[in-house]
């Protein structure tokens, strides 16, 4: 079980900004692919990886991740602050 | 305090007083503040929204004032950063640096900038009357962060 959280265009295309994921995916790149396979907004959502961030337990990473042990993945587009 | 992440207005003249204020003491000669401000846009700009990541702009920014102690000899660093929907001319954001000589206050306010704009988690909407579409990152912001990169 992970939290799936997903921020700005990535949660409207989605459709949600959080939910629990079963998965035994083993990185981030098996649990994208898990999810494009759910249905056609996650497909979308999930298109153009180089147009996405990824950050596990609150720190930025990149798709090739491990997911072992971490409890919170999110989603986003290059942040754009200050 | 060092980072503050929050929905309402600042008065931005308290803020650079009160880190003032604080290096009583500290022998920081030099004190930077820098103030991010709210553009129009060409179809005029209705709200700017931004949305953050609760938890993690916290620690990325902190992390990022860390960096920012390990490079200059810094007597202090503050950001602080808004969230929520304000409107055009209004204050978005500042960083305060403190230190003994101008050069290392000017250079940790700089690279502060570089590294929150891209690194930590706030993303920005803008709504128009007719249109309302996400803020782009842009190629420049990325490779600004290249300079500190040694």
């Amino acid at each position: 079980m992970i939290e799936v959280l997903y921020f700005a265009w990535v949660r409207e295309r989605i459709g949600t900004p959080r939910e629990t994921v079963e998965t035994d995916a083993e990185t981030v790149q098996a649990l994208v692919d898990q999810l494009r396979a759910r249905e056609p907004r996650y497909a979308a959502a999930f298109q153009d990886l180089s147009a996405l961030r990824v950050a596990v337990d609150q720190e930025l990473t990149d798709f090739t991740a491990p997911l072992a042990g971490a409890r919170e993945v999110a989603f986003f587009p290059p942040m754009t602050g200050g | 305090m060092r980072v503050r992440v929050q929905a309402d207005p600042f008065d931005l003249g308290a803020e650079a007083n009160a880190f003032v204020a604080r290096q009583k003491g500290a022998q920081a000669g030099a004190i930077v503040t820098f103030t991010g401000i709210v553009r129009d846009i060409a179809d005029g700009l209705d709200v700017m929204e931004i949305e953050h990541y609760p938890g993690m702009t916290e620690r990325a920014l902190d992390a990022i004032i860390d960096q920012a102690h390990q490079r200059w000899p810094l007597a202090d660093a503050f950001v602080l950063h808004r969230y929520g929907r304000m409107h055009a001319d209004e204050a978005i954001m500042m960083v305060a640096t403190a230190a003994r000589h101008r050069k290392d206050a000017f250079e940790a306010a700089e690279f502060l900038m570089d590294y929150l704009k891209s690194r930590a988690p706030f993303w920005k909407k803008e709504h128009s009357a007719q249109n309302a579409a996400w803020v782009a990152a842009r190629e420049e912001d990325e490779t600004a962060l290249n300079r500190w990169s040694d």
